[in-house]
């Protein structure tokens, strides 16, 4: 038995070498900065960063929720349609051959080429920036969904033969389960990608979103600002992260007793 | 009438002839051994009986009618216990009756005072990960048994476990064995496990697999756990020799 405590004074022990090097750099920055003498214009210091996000609260709230919303619209969108494929595409092999070759040309085009292209198509709402984040996330799903049904073990596929289990019932009762851990590891890849691709479709046109917040402070010299819209943009996509993390933990308790 | 008789069976995989005129029996309340060395096709045999194959030659009749796909004869426990990681243990318990249609919580209730007999008194909502070899293997064969087929197929069920865990097992089917009688038919490669626990031996040669020798195994039971009797000794020699010249390494 431990001496201390519980999980999460372990949990603490455990990120505090993280946080400790994280909070190095930002005290480094910050030196230099002060030393160096540095304009503000070309490198603000980390403090000054944090007080333009005080001070600009209200605005970078305002356009947060809109990133959050393209994020999670357009990932769930992407989750549903990679479903609905992956198990078309168990069922129905021959499919696979004909879809992937498609699925991959689509990630072989520039994001930098297609959303402004995108944006032409669909116009400054909604609709474009959930295109996006779909073509990013999309496909890295769906090879996860696949891969995780194949991985199932023959012999438990055997062993429901015998017991004069349907294709389906194999599906669902073994290759689906099988494919939770992969679902997993893509999600958390995925959605890290997900909020990249939603900031750059704002920044390409749209009304409002984080991704707007950073083009307008480049457009009037304000690094500061654009830092902090980044600094936002790293703890939303840490909190997405951290919740599919959450979600896995409990799903896949059966994997670490 | 035999529970199990397979007639004149052969087996063309693509150009590879795999099993080669196989005839042999299964008595109700028998424990009949498939002895072979690794790679005779005693594996094909299996699927054969899954109904995951058909014949090229010959027949399968289950107490007396000829078997059709998916007849439910065969209740299949494979080599590796093949537990659902995510199921609890007595939801893999269930899981053969839950595939036919039986509801869950009769399925529960018709498996749970099984448990203890099986050694997982308390060990019911554990997920398989928490449990020794043993345990899993001991669930594995209750979730074979409670399905109530005909015919119990045993896939080299401790192969992979380590000695002392495969001994205490061996010793611990012998004695539901003796209680239950399910008409069994074990495949395997350890000759001593086969003589432990039959009541006869089927011996088959390499590939193309033929039947090369029958023998019954008349030793009292129980076996385990005792000095065998001299007779017993003298099988275990003979029929490690016949494996051996099949083996090409004699």
């Amino acid at each position: 038995m431990a001496r201390t405590s519980g999980p999460w004074a372990r949990r603490v022990r455990h990120a505090l070498p993280a946080l400790f090097s994280v909070l190095a750099a930002l005290a480094l920055w910050e030196v230099y900065v002060r030393l160096s003498g540095i304009s503000p214009l070309v490198l603000p210091a980390p403090s000054r960063v944090i007080a333009q996000m005080a001070a600009n609260r209200a605005l970078l709230w305002d356009n947060t929720l809109p990133t959050l919303t393209a994020t999670l619209l357009g990932f769930s969108c992407s989750l549903t349609v990679a479903f609905l494929f992956s198990v078309l595409i168990d069922f129905v092999p021959r499919l696979r051959r004909a879809l992937f070759p498609v699925f991959v040309i689509s990630q072989t085009l520039p994001l930098v080429a297609i959303a402004p292209l995108v944006v032409l198509w669909f116009g400054f709402g909604l609709t474009p920036k959930i295109l996006l984040v779909a073509l990013v996330t999309f496909f890295p799903m769906l090879i996860a969904l696949v891969d995780g049904y194949d991985s199932t073990e023959p012999e438990i596929q055997a062993l429901l033969a015998s017991m004069g289990a349907s294709r389906a019932r194999i599906f669902r009762t073994a290759r689906l389960p099988s494919a939770l851990p992969f679902f997993f590891a893509g999600l958390r890849i995925s959605i890290t990608y997900a909020v990249v691709a939603a900031i750059f479709a704002e920044y390409v046109g749209a009304r409002a979103g984080l991704g707007i917040v950073i083009l307008n402070a480049k457009n009037s010299f304000r690094p500061d600002l654009m830092l902090a819209a980044v600094v936002i943009s790293s703890a939303l996509t840490l909190c997405l992260f951290a919740a599919t993390a959450i979600v896995q933990a409990f799903v896949l308790r059966w994997r670490t007793p | 009438m035999s529970a199990l008789s397979l007639s004149n069976i052969t087996v063309t995989l693509g150009e590879t002839a795999v099993l080669d005129d196989i005839t042999l029996h299964v008595e109700r309340g028998e424990f009949v051994s498939i002895l072979g060395p690794s790679g005779a096709g005693k594996s094909t045999l299996f699927r054969l009986l899954t109904g995951a194959l058909a014949p090229d030659r010959g027949t399968v009749h289950l107490n007396g009618a000829p078997i059709v796909a998916n007849s439910r004869a065969f209740a299949y426990l494979p080599q590796r216990d093949a537990l659902l990681p995510w199921r609890r243990i007595i939801d893999n318990v269930t899981l053969g009756l839950e595939v036919q249609g039986m509801p869950r919580a009769e399925a529960r209730a018709k498996v749970s005072p099984l448990m203890p007999e099986f050694g997982l008194d308390g060990f019911a909502h554990h997920f398989p990960a928490q449990l020794s070899g043993g345990m899993r293997q001991r669930a594995a064969l209750l979730r074979t048994v409670v399905q109530d087929r005909p015919v119990q197929l045993l896939d080299e069920p401790f192969g992979a476990l380590d000695a002392l865990t495969r001994m205490t097992l061996q010793r611990w089917l012998e004695s539901r064995w003796q209680a239950a009688r399910w008409t069994t038919l074990l495949i395997t490669h350890d000759v001593r496990e086969a003589v432990a626990l039959s009541d006869r031996i089927y011996v088959l040669s390499r590939r193309p697999a033929r039947v090369i020798a029958e023998f019954t195994v008349t030793a009292a039971r129980p076996r385990l756990g005792r000095a065998l009797p001299p007779e017993a000794v003298a099988l275990e020699a003979r029929l490690l020799e016949t494996l051996l010249t099949q083996t090409g390494e004699t």
